[in-house]
């Protein structure tokens, strides 16, 4: 690997510790940031002639937080700054134990996942802050300007700004809570990627990496959270399947049609291993069991080898756990293929309710209808899945179903 | 003589090689690979899943099992044990029977492995 190819590695995958470090010690973000980037310039200057730093995590904060607390001094000469910042420079060397990292990124996490922002603001402040994507990639994947997406960070911070967070170490309870808030970001940041079809799904598939490489940074300063192996495994097999889901014109190919032979084997290894970690604890949660899942779909050859009964179970101990129509809809399928379209669609019917809005529920019960031999109702299913889709490729897929009904009848 | 040669660099740099990086990594590695099997000296080559794949079994009266990978600085690598399990629970069963008639005191860290060539060059 050239040089430059892994100061860039290092340098990216030193930002989020790095930049929680240097929001404990200056307890502001712009400074953070600012700081970071700083330390990232004199790297790029300093490391090709000297070598690169043995720890250079370690390098890049201490390095920002001179610039950051030199450049504070200079402003104000008064100004009074956080006193535990001169003791920490020893401990600062000899920093190889995560744990010491542990809090500082949860923080950083937490800041940006802040409950009175909306999700994709959310997802958007990660993405800047804590893994340094650039505002222009961000504003390509959500398909808005970038001027919009500078507006909408810059806003997102301000929001933040004066929020109260709580600079101290956490309890274990706030730790666990910011724990769950912060798997749950990671998870619709990746969703954010996978979830993207047609013209613009080659950027926004950047987010899917951006979300593993934050879940595996989190399972190794949580090393023993079933949950957090959990999330990690659900993005890697879901991700194991990135290259086969889309056809070459970007639309949605169906699991049960998808080429086996194009999923991601050492994803799927990987993620079989965490999930497998993960079980030891007994100690299920939702993140695990939608491994499970996941995991179920991965260890089948073929569709048709597919062990729609234990996906059946696992959907059932995961209504349990947190109970939603979207994952009784979800049940529905694995019943349709264990019991028929007639047991899934009376299990569908009660949710008409609840997921009138829903394009999913509408292309399923369609699908189930149309199994049935129903067409004409399976008709104006798939035509309101149409109205409520959320984008082209989706339309489309929903509009090829519709052509193999009329090939029927 | 069998040498191991053991390859350490940092995981997070590693698990951020895109595709294309990782090909060409594979691709260079892969010219030598075959070169030294050709010459008689490679055995077997394999590559370990990321640390946070594993866990560690500490020796003792009773084994047990911790989350995460080996840390301590104390002790040193001395050797090792290739299973094919079916799963970690097995391979655990194995690793604590082993542990049982190791006359030493330390630990046991169990990684699985993305990647296993027993003939050094072919997957």
């Amino acid at each position: 690997m050239s040089d430059v190819a892994w100061m860039d590695a290092a340098l990216t995958s030193s930002r989020p510790r790095a930049v929680a470090t240097l929001l404990r010690y200056f307890r502001d973000l712009d400074t953070a940031e600012e700081a970071y980037q700083e330390a990232c310039l004199r790297a790029l200057k300093n490391w090709p002639t000297n070598g690169p730093p043995r720890d250079p995590t370690a390098w890049l904060i201490l390095v920002g937080r001179n610039i950051a607390l030199d450049g504070a001094r200079r402003r104000k000469r008064q100004q009074e700054l956080p006193d535990d910042l001169e003791a920490d420079e020893e401990d600062l060397e000899s920093r190889l134990d995560e744990s010491h990292y542990r809090d500082d990124v949860l923080r950083l996490l937490f800041v940006c996942c802040h409950p009175e922002l909306p999700a994709t603001q959310q997802i958007a402040l990660a993405l800047r802050i804590v893994c340094g994507l650039s505002v222009t990639q961000i504003a390509r994947g959500f398909v808005v300007t970038e001027a919009a997406m500078e507006q909408r960070i810059t806003r997102a911070k301000a929001r933040i700004h004066d929020a109260d967070v709580a600079f101290e170490a956490p309890s274990a309870p706030e730790r666990a809570e910011r724990l769950a808030a912060v798997i749950a970001v990671v998870y619709l940041m990746f969703n954010e990627g996978y979830s993207a079809t047609g013209n613009g799904a080659h950027v926004r598939a950047v987010f899917c990496d951006e979300a593993i490489r934050l879940a595996r940074l989190l399972l190794r300063l949580f090393p023993a959270e079933p949950e957090v192996m959990g999330l990690t495994a659900l993005l890697l097999l879901q991700h194991s399947r990135t290259d086969a889901r889309l056809d070459g014109d970007g639309q949605i190919v169906l699991l049960e049609d998808q080429d086996r032979s194009r999923w991601d084997s050492k994803l799927i290894a990987e993620g079989l291993a965490l999930l497998d970690k993960a079980l030891r604890h007994v100690q299920p949660g939702p993140y695990q069991i939608q491994a499970a899942i996941a995991a179920t779909h991965a260890r089948a050859r073929t569709a048709s080898e597919t062990d729609w009964r234990q996906i059946d179970l696992l959907y059932a101990s995961l209504e349990r756990i947190s109970p939603s129509p979207v994952i009784t809809l979800n049940r529905a399928v694995a019943v349709s293929k264990t019991r028929g379209a007639e047991a899934a669609l009376d299990l569908i019917e009660p949710l008409a309710g609840k997921l009138s809005g829903y394009f999913h529920f509408f292309g399923v019960r369609g699908a189930l209808l149309m199994e049935l031999g129903r067409a004409d109702e399976a008709k104006r299913s798939f035509d309101r899945a149409i109205a409520l889709a959320n984008n082209a490729t989706e339309a489309a897929h929903i509009r090829m179903q519709i052509d193999r009904l009329s090939l029927r009848t | 003589m069998h040498y191991m040669v053991l390859c350490y660099d940092s995981e997070d740099v590693v698990c951020a090689w895109t595709k294309e990086q990782e090909a060409t990594a594979m691709e260079k590695l892969g010219v030598v690979r075959k070169k030294l099997k050709a010459e008689g000296k490679l055995v077997s080559t394999g590559r370990l899943m990321p640390t946070t794949a594993a866990t560690t079994l500490r020796k003792g009266k009773e084994a047990v099992i911790l989350d995460g990978p080996f840390a301590e600085t104390k002790e040193q690598l001395l050797g090792y044990f290739l299973l094919e399990c079916k799963s970690l629970e097995d391979a655990h069963a194995c690793a604590k029977e082993l542990a049982a008639a190791s006359s030493s005191a330390g630990a046991f860290e169990v990684r699985p492995m993305l990647m296993f060539s027993p003939d050094g060059v072919n997957p």
